[in-house]
């Protein structure tokens, strides 16, 4: 079984509301996987479905290869969005707390956190109360604690938001220290741009439905509208932009005569792009020669204008 | 590993450690001790306080009568006219002046007496002065039809019927009602701890909520498990405040009276509350009066063993529906401000049975209303444990209502608590509105 998580047509209802509208998805064991959508697409109700707060309306879900049980929970690790401490309790017991509900003994969970109280250097916050921690310092500990009984399977519901880039770089490296020694991740979030460096796989949920997943690398593949970015280096540029534009479909076009400079955009009508740089090859010095790769987010946008063009 | 112990041990912990119920702890025994040695000592300075009331008797009659008792003391003025004696009162600032008129008549000398005084007379007062013109008025009408002064003062005589059970036991007239304020005690407690820690769990909840550590619980572990654990762990909690209320109330209670000398049973505010903070275990102080020690006798014969063991069936149950009607709430609103309009409808549950309890139990603990109530789930808790010290069966509660009472308890508490928990479990993941009732309803569907 090579999928740590899947789930079947799973919907999920509020009332006249739904939330969630046959969602299937197949989440490859040992990779990141990017959950992706606008704010109220229903990315935290499958979340809680996952997490089994909430239950399916219909559908099924399949941990590791077995249908989704109570017992699974000490499997999973999830930070919320929605996340805090109490507020009171002082820092080492709320995590002891905390683990002991995950299913470990009182001390293991010990053990565990005096190593990652050492690791993040935080081991004087101890006997600190709650209250008296910056959010950031908050989030660490919740990020212990989500971590802590090393589950299979780690959730993280918008991780980054709250966390200056100094203490976010620390917990993305956390974050893949953890995918190589084998743990599945889901990302959730809606802003693209964070997960294109991490994320393997993706899925775009929006308006209830997943609307596409798959690698990464191959939906930008599929994506690809062979557009081509393009410098040359070119004394009389006026000239050779006149007779570009009548050769190829340019989509835009700069120049900047003080360097002697064209940039221009290019598309073609398939993906082979050597008989256009044995042209230029033979006008101009080419000094940049970029595929334009589309980001997750316009990718996003094309997948969610087009579907809705079809409606 | 079962994790509800867990949750009860970390809920029992974060109240009992929590800074003002600590201070409510032990602040309120000495509060409430220090009230209630208060009231006794002002109503010992009361008693002392000492009235000179002047009496400027012009008639012939009532020549015995004004003596200076320990309260009241009576200054006879002679041979001056009203207005002098008037001037002089008020110089001297006695608390009044009682004229009576030289007419001959008796009954003109009553019509035509007044009470000067500064300002409106206290009615213990009045109450005094006009107990003797009554009885002279009597006397007099008496003697008219004939009857001398000696066989009227003869005539008083007290009487009170014997009572008897058909069995023969002696049957004693008002222990129906101290039967009901032992009854009533138990019903009190249960009310006053529903709605003390009943309070804690909604605001707990809330508290759950607002740190936004609720998602990360309930991904560990069921929300109902939450929600009973922490209803168990604040009760435990609260139960422990009791205990601690109840010993160092006793003692202090104790240290007080014997330091201020004051004499507990003459305080008969006092000695209810005492009683009623010790549950009315012990039976009370027998008195050399022959009545008082039949009375005691009674009260030991209360099945005390029985009433506790119902205390406890119904303490029980009755927190547990009242609770997780209150969690449930806490789940709905996002702060303490929007809890209103939910709690009222259920404290109004409480208060009616207590109210019922105290006027239609009293006089007739075992008339319709008294046993509709102690049908009635919300109701029964407090007005069924007011009825329980006259015993089950002959002569007590008949053994199918109290059966009845349980049953229907029971089933209240299942039907709540499993609509508690849905409302509860979709509550505590709403954030930023207030939900109506309506919405509400729809909860309980998701």
């Amino acid at each position: 079984m090579n999928n740590i998580l899947v789930t079947n047509e799973v919907t999920k209802q509020f009332g006249e509301h739904i939330a969630l509208n046959k969602v299937s998805l197949e989440i490859p064991k040992n990779s990141i996987y990017g959950l992706l959508g606008p704010n109220g697409a229903g990315k935290t109700t499958l979340i809680r479905i996952i997490n089994q707060i909430m239950y399916p309306d219909k559908g099924e879900v399949y941990f590791d290869g077995e249908l989704l049980q109570p017992h699974h929970i000490a499997m999973i690790g999830y930070l919320p969005e929605e996340r805090g401490l109490y507020k009171s309790m002082k820092v080492g017991e709320q995590a002891m707390y905390l683990a002991q509900l995950k299913g470990l003994s009182s001390s293991e969970a010990k053990k565990r956190l005096k190593y990652w109280f050492q690791k993040f250097e935080i081991g004087d916050w101890w006997n600190k109360k709650v209250q008296e921690l910056s959010k950031g310092m908050a989030q660490k500990i919740q990020f212990i604690v989500t971590i802590l009984h090393e589950p299979k399977l780690l959730i993280f519901d918008e991780p980054f938001s709250g966390f200056d880039p100094i203490n976010a770089n620390i917990i993305k490296d956390e974050i893949l220290l953890l995918k190589e020694n084998g743990t599945s991740i889901i990302f959730s979030t809606h802003r693209m741009e964070s997960v294109e460096e991490l994320c393997e796989y993706i899925a775009l949920i929006h308006q209830s439905e997943k609307i596409l997943d798959g690698k990464l690398s191959d939906i930008k593949k599929a994506y690809k509208n062979n557009i081509f970015k393009v410098g040359l280096e070119v004394q009389n540029a006026e000239v050779l932009l006149k007779e570009l534009s009548d050769k190829f479909h340019l989509t835009s076009s700069e120049i900047n005569s003080l360097e002697n400079q064209l940039d221009i955009t290019v598309q073609l009508p398939t993906n082979d792009s050597s008989e256009m740089l044995a042209y230029l090859a033979n006008k101009a010095n080419i000094n940049q020669f970029i595929e334009t790769i589309p980001s997750a987010n316009e990718i996003f946008i094309q997948t969610v204008q087009s579907k809705d063009a079809n409606e | 590993m079962n994790k509800l112990p867990l949750i009860i041990k970390r809920e029992y912990l974060a109240k009992v450690r929590n800074r003002s119920f600590v201070i409510m702890t032990f602040l309120s025994p000495i509060l409430m001790v220090g009230m209630v040695v208060l009231i006794a000592y002002l109503t010992k300075i009361n008693d002392n306080e000492k009235r000179i009331i002047g009496v400027f008797n012009e008639s012939s009659y009532f020549s015995n009568d004004f003596n200076t008792t320990d309260n009241t003391a009576y200054v006879h003025f002679k041979n001056i006219t009203l207005q002098a004696a008037k001037d002089s009162t008020a110089k001297v600032g006695y608390y009044g002046l009682l004229h009576i008129p030289a007419e001959t008549e008796l009954e003109k000398v009553a019509q035509h007496s007044y009470f000067y005084s500064k300002e409106a007379p206290s009615t213990i007062v009045i109450d005094k002065l006009e107990d003797i013109f009554q009885d002279r008025l009597r006397e007099r009408r008496l003697q008219d039809l004939g009857v001398s002064t000696q066989e009227y003062a003869s005539m008083d005589t007290e009487y009170e019927i014997n009572t008897e059970t058909f069995e023969g036991q002696q049957n004693l007239k008002g222990i129906n009602e101290i039967k009901a304020i032992i009854g009533g005690g138990f019903g009190y407690l249960i009310m006053m701890f529903i709605i003390i820690y009943g309070g804690f769990v909604m605001r707990s909840v809330i508290e759950e909520k607002t740190s936004r550590i609720i998602e990360v619980i309930i991904s560990s572990v069921k929300p109902f498990q939450l929600m009973m654990g922490k209803i168990i762990g604040t009760s435990l909690a609260g139960v422990t405040q009791f205990a601690i209320w109840i010993v160092s109330a006793t003692l202090l209670l104790l240290v007080a009276f014997s330091i201020f000398n004051i004499d507990p049973s003459a305080l008969n505010g006092g000695a209810d509350i005492t009683s009623g903070i010790a549950g009315s275990m012990a039976p009370p102080v027998p008195s050399p009066n022959q009545t008082m020690q039949v009375y005691a006798q009674e009260l030991y014969k209360i099945p005390w063993f029985m009433l506790i063991c119902f205390f406890v069936v119904y303490f029980v149950l009755g927190y547990l529906i009242y609770s997780s009607i209150y969690a449930a709430i806490g789940a709905a609103v996002d702060n303490e401000t929007d809890t209103q309009q939910f709690i009222f409808p259920i404290i109004l549950p409480l208060m009616l049975a207590i109210y019922v309890g105290f006027f239609s139990v009293f006089s007739n603990p075992h008339g319709p209303i008294a046993v509709g109530f102690s049908l009635f789930p919300l109701t029964s808790p407090i007005v069924m444990l007011m009825r329980l010290p006259g015993g089950i069966g002959e002569g007590g509660v008949p053994l199918w209502e109290v059966v009845t009472s349980i049953l229907l308890l029971v089933i209240t508490f299942i039907a709540i608590v499993w609509l508690a928990a849905k409302i509860y479990r979709v509550g505590i993941l709403m954030y930023g509105k207030k939900p109506s009732y309506k919405e509400l309803f729809k909860w309980i569907k998701y």
